[in-house]
């Protein structure tokens, strides 16, 4: 089936898919690892390659990029393709990028933990794998972009607005912030120096996350959540709205990493303005999903795939929320450094990311393999049970750790000296690292039911390509009138 | 202008700033649409994708339209008011260097008198102070601890503070000029001269049987001529030499081991000469970071933990020229030069 020209590529689809599974796996359990050498340092015996400080980037790597990564890569060739109702441009240059993409994994796999990092936080590959990321994504960027421009509908459907933001956003991010003078074939110095480098760095960092973390997986959002709801997208002006706000606003808010260090003030202000601003374009995406619900949350009721879209949203919504009032600089100055920013990426991380992309890959992988459904619905439910349970042990935990961590690090005594040594609040945080421990194992073990799961699926039927709709060219498309008191906003989404 | 600004980037920043806001507000305003009257349904936006894919087009939540100009209208009132607009400073004259100013200025206020207080008392006197201890060790426990151990006794590489063997000296006027300019003791890499593996493990016999431990007599025996190599800091009897830093040799206190494997790597390779190898070796200074008032009452934390020794040097503080200075002072590295210096009073 490959190569043929009526029916959709599914290939990469599968392939991305199955991938999103068994990365995440494997990033969530490193993870568990490491929150695990947090109680116990000696776990590992004390193996440099096993240590703390080489695992924690290789985690945080592994479920942003790989598990995170396939799951948009997979999601967005579904989409750009059955919403465009074309095959994929290049099925060679969809393999490239699978392919290519995987290697760049290994190589982290194999780098961070040999302790080779160029030392920026979620951009710690060095310059050889980025000049591989680099080829990656542009032959990634050249399908996807493709694939839109022969599409076969008139009007390019919201998800891909989102996808293509996202695509964009990460190369001129990526390109930027991975500037460096090479020394070795292992070794680079960042191409800025001093606070300006530590702008860009995060400037990078919080873009990671409001473009590959966030815009990505409101693509996924805006194409899974109505069709399991089987309901029309609650405001198409909403989304044109929270999405120009969206990207546009996401740009400024890096500083708020940075607050008092030796960042300027006013770049500190600017930083946390926009944050706050980022607000109510952040939630826009939120209202849009959850409300496509209305009319249709009997459905809730018995459809755990449509639990975990949902109740993804809710954590988007939470954490959209937490991200602003941390941003404001006395808050930051309590929270910063503390757990509570961990908490606070992980209500992002698991609660968001994790679950918007398990639900959609219960979605898809039984249309990808020719079944109706999950091998199981049953064991949907209970992955959606244990996940949830799980995340919500981890950030309420974090949460309780972070603000005790916060006062106990700058609580003064009557003579001006702090109450508390730094070490004692280490000791104060082992219980509710427990919990954080017990929390994430909840949520690794769900992975490990929804492999079960997935196995089974599989296993049960064969890889499927769907055929392409025929008879629906941009001609013959069945196009009403753009309704409405203002001129079609769809214009600026072309 | 702050923070280096041109007037150009000034400018740049103020318009971009300005324009962007009003922009966002705008964007917003245009797309305000009427509500829908009760009763009515939404109305579909007319395209479909992927066979059933369909969009209502309802006008913007209310409550989150507010949401938003809300957002605006604080990060317009907050950029009035604090810098943030290039390098206009704001109406309210803040500035974090400013509240660190005024923060450091209320704490020593604050806690000035508490402290001077014990900076009148000299250090063996203060050492009995409990109340004096108590701030010390907290001190010592956010500075002091993260090498010595919270429990001050050390570990391999730095220095046990309870027992009586100092490097340096243990006498009040030493403790604070080790704590105020730190220390860089450097014990040379020797293999070459002492002739390679074997002459480092012979003289690791050596050293052992100096300090009354377990040694092989022949081939101790075989390094003592060469001892007179080490002899030049430790001494010749190998007691050390405390105006470099050589430690005493004799008595069994070892800063990195005792075992033969352990002597013979310090004698061939040194210590504290490769730090990119090794780790830092050196007592950081703490003179600008702590003041005065803190190191004396860390002094006499330190001084009451065992090993405090006799204020030899305390007597002849006030003059501090003549007999101050004990034999001579020349070949230290220049950190322990102002240790005479005495009067460390405010």
């Amino acid at each position: 089936m490959q190569g043929s020209a009526n029916t959709y590529n599914y290939k990469v689809v599968r392939q991305f898919a199955i991938m999103t599974v068994v990365w995440g796996i494997v990033g969530m359990l490193v993870g568990v690892i490491i929150a695990a050498q947090l109680i116990w340092p000696d776990l590992t015996f004390g193996i440099e390659w096993l240590s703390y400080g080489r695992l924690r980037p290789l985690h945080t790597n592994a479920v942003i990029f790989a598990f995170g990564g396939c799951a948009l890569f997979a999601t967005s060739y579904y989409v750009v393709q059955r919403t465009c109702q074309t095959r994929v441009l290049s099925d060679s240059m969809a393999a490239i990028h699978f392919w290519g993409w995987q290697l760049v994994i290994l190589l982290a796999a194999v780098t961070l933990p040999l302790g080779i990092t160029s030392g920026k936080e979620y951009a710690e590959l060095e310059w050889p794998i980025d000049i591989l990321i680099t080829v990656i994504w542009v032959t990634y960027a050249i399908n996807f972009f493709g694939t839109i421009m022969k599409r076969r509908t008139q009007h390019i459907y919201v998800a891909n607005w989102f996808y293509g933001a996202f695509i964009l956003t990460v190369a001129i991010l990526h390109l930027v912030n991975s500037a460096a003078v090479p020394v070795t074939m292992w070794k680079s110095y960042s191409a800025y120096a001093g606070v300006q480098d530590a702008m860009i760095q995060w400037w990078y960092g919080h873009n990671a996350v409001g473009f590959f973390l966030t815009a990505g997986f409101l693509g996924i959002m805006y194409y899974f959540v109505p069709k399991q709801a089987e309901r029309p997208v609650y405001s198409y002006r909403l989304s044109v709205v929270h999405f120009w706000a969206l990207i546009f606003t996401y740009m400024w808010a890096g500083p708020h990493h940075l607050h008092y260090t030796a960042l300027p003030d006013w770049a500190q202000s600017l930083g946390m303005v926009f944050s706050l601003i980022l607000l109510a374009p952040s939630w826009g995406g939120m209202i849009n999903g959850i409300m496509t619900l209305s009319g249709a949350w009997h459905k809730l009721r018995d459809d755990p795939i449509l639990k975990f879209l949902i109740v993804s949203l809710s954590f988007y919504g939470m954490s959209t929320f937490e991200g602003p009032m941390l941003s404001i600089k006395t808050v930051n100055g309590l929270a910063h450094y503390t757990d509570w920013i961990i908490g606070h990426v992980h209500s992002g991380a698991l609660g968001w990311v994790a679950f918007i992309s398990i639900g959609s890959m219960y979605y898809l992988i039984p249309r990808l393999f020719g079944q109706k459904e999950m091998y199981s619905v049953k064991l949907i439910s209970l992955h959606f049970w244990v996940a949830t349970l799980g995340v919500v042990l981890y950030i309420a935990a974090l949460w309780i750790s972070g603000v005790m961590q916060g006062l106990m690090w700058r609580a003064v005594n009557s003579d001006g000296t702090l109450t508390y040594a730094f070490v004692e609040s280490v000791k104060a945080s082992y219980p509710y690292w427990m919990i954080r421990l017990l929390g994430g194992t909840l949520f690794f073990s769900g992975m490990l039911i929804m492999a079960y799961n997935v196995f089974k699926t599989v296993a049960a039927g064969k890889a499927y390509d769907a055929p392409i709709p025929e008879g629906m060219s941009p001609g013959s498309l069945p196009m009403r009138p753009a309704v409405g008191p203002m001129v079609n906003p769809a214009a600026q989404g072309d | 202008m702050t923070d280096h600004l041109t007037a150009f980037w000034h400018w740049y920043v103020v318009i971009i700033t300005i324009v962007s806001m009003i922009a966002c507000g705008v964007l917003l305003w245009a797309q305000t649409t009427k509500r829908l009257p009760a009763g009515t349904k939404p109305e579909l936006h007319g395209n479909v994708w992927d066979e059933d894919l369909t969009e209502y087009n309802h006008p913007l939540p209310n409550w989150w339209r507010w949401l938003f100009y809300l957002t605006l209208l604080f990060g317009a009132l907050y950029l009035a008011i604090y810098p943030g607009l290039g390098g206009f400073a704001g109406q309210a004259g803040w500035s974090s260097a400013g509240q660190y100013n005024a923060e450091v200025k209320q704490a020593d206020a604050d806690f000035g008198p508490v402290f001077a207080k014990f900076s009148a008392v000299d250090i063996p006197t203060l050492a009995k102070d409990a109340q004096a201890n108590a701030v010390g060790q907290r001190l010592f426990l956010n500075y002091c601890a993260q090498c010595h151990g919270s429990d001050a006794a050390g570990g391999k590489g730095f220095p046990n503070l309870r027992d009586k063997d100092w490097l340096y000296g243990g006498d009040p006027a030493t403790i604070v000029a080790t704590l105020t300019n730190g220390r860089n003791g450097v014990m040379p890499a020797l293999g070459d001269a002492i002739g390679g593996e074997t002459g480092a493990k012979e003289m690791a016999q050596y050293v052992r049987s100096l300090a009354g431990l377990q040694h092989d007599a022949n081939m101790a025996a075989a390094a003592a001529p060469k001892f007179a190599i080490c002899a030049a800091c430790h001494g010749a009897d190998g007691k050390g030499n405390r105006q470099l830093g050589a430690p005493n040799l004799t008595d069994d206190i070892w800063l990195y081991g005792s075992s033969v494997e352990d002597i013979s790597y310090t004698i061939k390779n040194g210590r504290g000469v490769n730090q990119l190898v090794e780790g830092q070796s050196a007592m950081p200074a703490q003179g600008e970071k702590l003041g005065p008032a803190k190191i004396h009452l860390l002094a006499a934390y330190v001084y009451g933990l065992g090993g405090g020794e006799p204020p030899i040097v305390e007597k002849a503080e006030p003059a501090s020229t003549a007999p101050t200075a004990p034999p001579a002072d020349v070949k230290t590295p220049a950190p322990s030069a102002p240790s005479p210096a005495p009067p460390k009073g405010k």
